[in-house]
């Protein structure tokens, strides 16, 4: 940590005073894109809890900000780093001026009403970098489930726990073979960080990176927890760091030495009616997950 | 020799038109081909991008305009209301984007051929509505529409309408503008509004809490459109000086001076409408035309001075609000509320899904309708043409 700190810049873009509730892990990550990203960014925000942070008056994101609906954030960066390149090639914008172009969007708009344009835009290859704020169900409308909402989950749509696995939408975007593809979590700041800088400093394409973001208030947690549970949602393997470089995947966290899942559904209150069955079953849903992954990262080190 | 969708193509070439997002769908589809041509043989310097809908064709449009590119998409029937939700933002944070629609019916039942209520079932979405007759009026209009929807008192985007298979199919006449004419009528797009730049920290598209301006936003918008009342005729004038050709601005009246009675319509039907009050002309009845161009801003007080010294108005649309009427004739009708002397007004749905309506039909109306112009009652005012199995 010492580390990080001693590269990231002081210069705050995303201030203090925003509308997003006590413990979001929103703020703590638009924090730290903002400061890998730097001034010269442009984003697009999808309708979400983000969206309240950024596109009300008075903003809190000090870089410039486009909002235009709830599915088509993914088209912002396609639309802005066209209008870049074609006004760098007549004259109209420095043609040695980065700018770096990211859109944000939570997990139901990438992942449910918005995946037909993400995999567009990274079938398109479009330049930027797309965060998917992952915090597992529609919670800027109180707590809906989504496609990435985790398999026994309780919302406010799925009383008894949801009965379909998540969907695994870091997977879905590397099979569309975009040059990054990486998984973060806000209580990893600086495997986090190192992502973002990482993408930013590619050659023009598509990244995408994946945010792990608890939500006190859907997941039903204390607000002053929210990177104690992010940490044992990697800790424990529910949630796995990794990114695929052009296609090389690397775990970023230890897998083989986790914690037992239980450790992580305990700390929240929407799997507090699990039962002790349900825990085991879980157990052998995320062992079967993680061991998959290791497997697949060991034969591709074999190749 | 041209089709409509080539000319309309050619136009947005003229207009140098910078980004270009599209998905295809007839009968639209031409224009998306002509762009990619001309862009990947390097007449046109301009990202053309294929997207994978309409809804992300205009959201990528709204975030290339709102960076400070012109932008250009096209599209018909299905597409069209696929990206509705996007229409309003583009108006709402003031994008002058040109979007040709080539008109198209809304399925079910489905059909490639036209009928307008794609294009008029927009009209609530603060966008200008601009109907074209021919491939020469859609090539023209591109450029001119660049100029009214990028006007400082307008600032909002702009719809050119023509109908599928009828214009956008078939070849005609037409007169390609010179390049360096267009350069010097319509400059550079340079935004001072709205504009994401680094150097300029906006948020573009705000979300408003409680009673916050919402209503100033929507009422700037209205007064823009007012102000396009008259910013549409002095571009066609202006044009008019430049190229030769004017198309009358907000609606075409022709042998209006002494007319009884007034054929409305819009689009290619104004064509078949013009030779037949040509032609009955000569046999003495004294029939005017009105050919709509702009259905929004709608030109109620303009129709309104007209309309004062005619009889009787039929309305010739290919297009209907089911449960109501036909769309224009709907618009029309308010226009006459208040007036003193107002003609009668009788709407004729027609031609729907690209049924053929001839100078025969549209003669046979016109006898039809000068002929009730002085009865004291009528009868239907609302009248289905030619529907097969009407008793």
């Amino acid at each position: 940590m010492s580390d990080l700190a001693e590269h990231v810049s002081k210069e705050e873009l995303f201030h203090s005073g925003h509308p997003l509730c006590p413990g979001c892990s929103g703020g703590i990550m638009m924090r730290w894109i903002t400061k890998a990203l730097g001034k010269d960014t442009i984003a697009t925000i999808a309708a979400s809890c983000m969206a309240i942070a950024t596109s009300v008056y008075p903003s809190s994101l000090a870089v410039p900000c486009l909002y235009i609906a709830m599915a088509p954030s993914p088209a912002g960066i396609a639309g802005v780093s066209a209008a870049l390149r074609v006004m760098r090639r007549k004259g109209r914008f420095p043609k040695d001026r980065k700018v770096n172009v990211m859109a944000v969007a939570g997990d139901g708009s990438a992942g449910d009403i918005g995946i037909a344009c993400l995999s567009g835009a990274a079938e398109r290859n479009d330049d930027g970098i797309f965060f998917c704020f992952d915090n597992e169900a529609y919670m800027n409308t109180g707590i809906q489930r989504s496609g990435c909402t985790p398999e026994m989950s309780w919302t406010t749509s799925t009383l008894e726990g949801k009965a379909e696995r998540k969907k695994d939408l870091p997977r879905i975007m590397a099979a569309h073979d975009v040059p990054y593809v990486a998984t973060a979590c806000v209580g990893f700041p600086e495997d986090f960080f190192k992502k973002v800088v990482k993408a930013r400093d590619m050659d023009p394409g598509f990244k995408y990176i994946h945010v792990y973001s608890p939500c006190p208030t859907g997941w039903r947690f204390p607000e002053d927890k929210t990177v104690e549970v992010a940490r044992l949602g990697v800790e424990t393997g529910f949630w796995m760091l990794y990114e695929i470089d052009h296609g090389f995947l690397k775990l970023n966290y230890d897998l083989s030495k986790r914690r037992p899942v239980r450790d992580f559904l305990q700390a929240q209150g929407r799997f507090s009616k699990l039962s002790e069955k349900h825990i085991l079953q879980y157990q052998g849903i995320i062992d079967e997950r993680c061991e998959s992954m290791a497997k697949e990262q060991r034969c591709q080190s074999l190749e | 020799m041209l089709t409509g969708n080539y000319a309309c193509a050619y136009g947005a070439k003229l207009a140098r038109a910078e980004v270009i997002p599209v998905y295809p769908i007839t009968p639209q589809t031409h224009i998306m081909e002509k762009l990619a041509d001309f862009v990947s043989h390097g007449e046109l310097d301009a990202e053309f991008i294929s997207v994978e809908s309409e809804h992300t064709a205009l959201a990528v449009a709204i975030a290339a305009q709102a960076t400070g590119a012109r932008t250009f998409t096209a599209t018909s029937a299905q597409g069209l209301v696929y990206m509705h939700e996007n229409l309003f933002v583009a108006s709402g944070v003031r994008l002058p984007i040109v979007m040709a629609v080539v008109n198209r019916a809304l399925g079910a039942p489905n059909s490639i051929f036209p009928d307008l209520s794609d294009a008029l079932d927009q009209r609530d979405t603060g966008w200008i509505e601009i109907f074209v007759e021919n491939a020469q009026e859609a090539h023209d209009m591109v450029v001119q529409s660049y100029r009214i929807a990028e006007d400082e008192r307008v600032l909002l985007p702009v719809i050119i309408s023509f109908e599928g298979i009828i214009i956008s199919h078939y070849m005609e006449p037409v007169e390609l503008m010179d390049q360096d004419l267009v350069d010097k009528f319509l400059p550079v797009y340079a935004p001072k509004h709205v504009l994401l730049h680094p150097d300029r920290i906006m948020s573009v598209g705000q979300i408003l809490m409680d009673d916050s301006y919402y209503m100033e936003y929507r009422y700037q918008q209205q007064e823009a459109m007012d102000n396009a009342l008259k910013v549409i005729p002095q571009v066609d004038e202006a044009f008019g000086q430049v190229f030769g050709r004017r198309y009358g601005g907000l609606f075409e009246a022709e042998m209006m001076d002494d007319a009884e009675m007034v054929l409305l319509t819009a689009g290619s039907l104004a064509s078949t409408s013009r030779a037949v009050v040509r032609a009955l002309r000569k046999e003495g009845l004294k029939l005017g035309l009105i050919k709509l161009r702009t259905f929004r801003p709608f030109p109620i007080q303009e129709l309104r001075e007209i309309f004062q010294n005619v009889k009787c108005v039929a309305v010739l649309e290919r297009d209907v609000s089911i449960g109501a009427g036909g769309v224009i004739y709907l618009e029309v009708s308010h226009c006459l509320y208040g007036l003193k002397k107002h003609p009668r007004l009788i709407d004729y749905i027609l031609g729907l899904g690209g049924r053929d309506i001839t100078f025969e039909d549209v003669s046979q109306i016109a006898r039809d309708v000068y002929q009730e112009r002085e009865k004291e009652t009528l009868g239907h005012s609302i009248r289905w043409y030619k529907v097969r199995g009407l008793k």
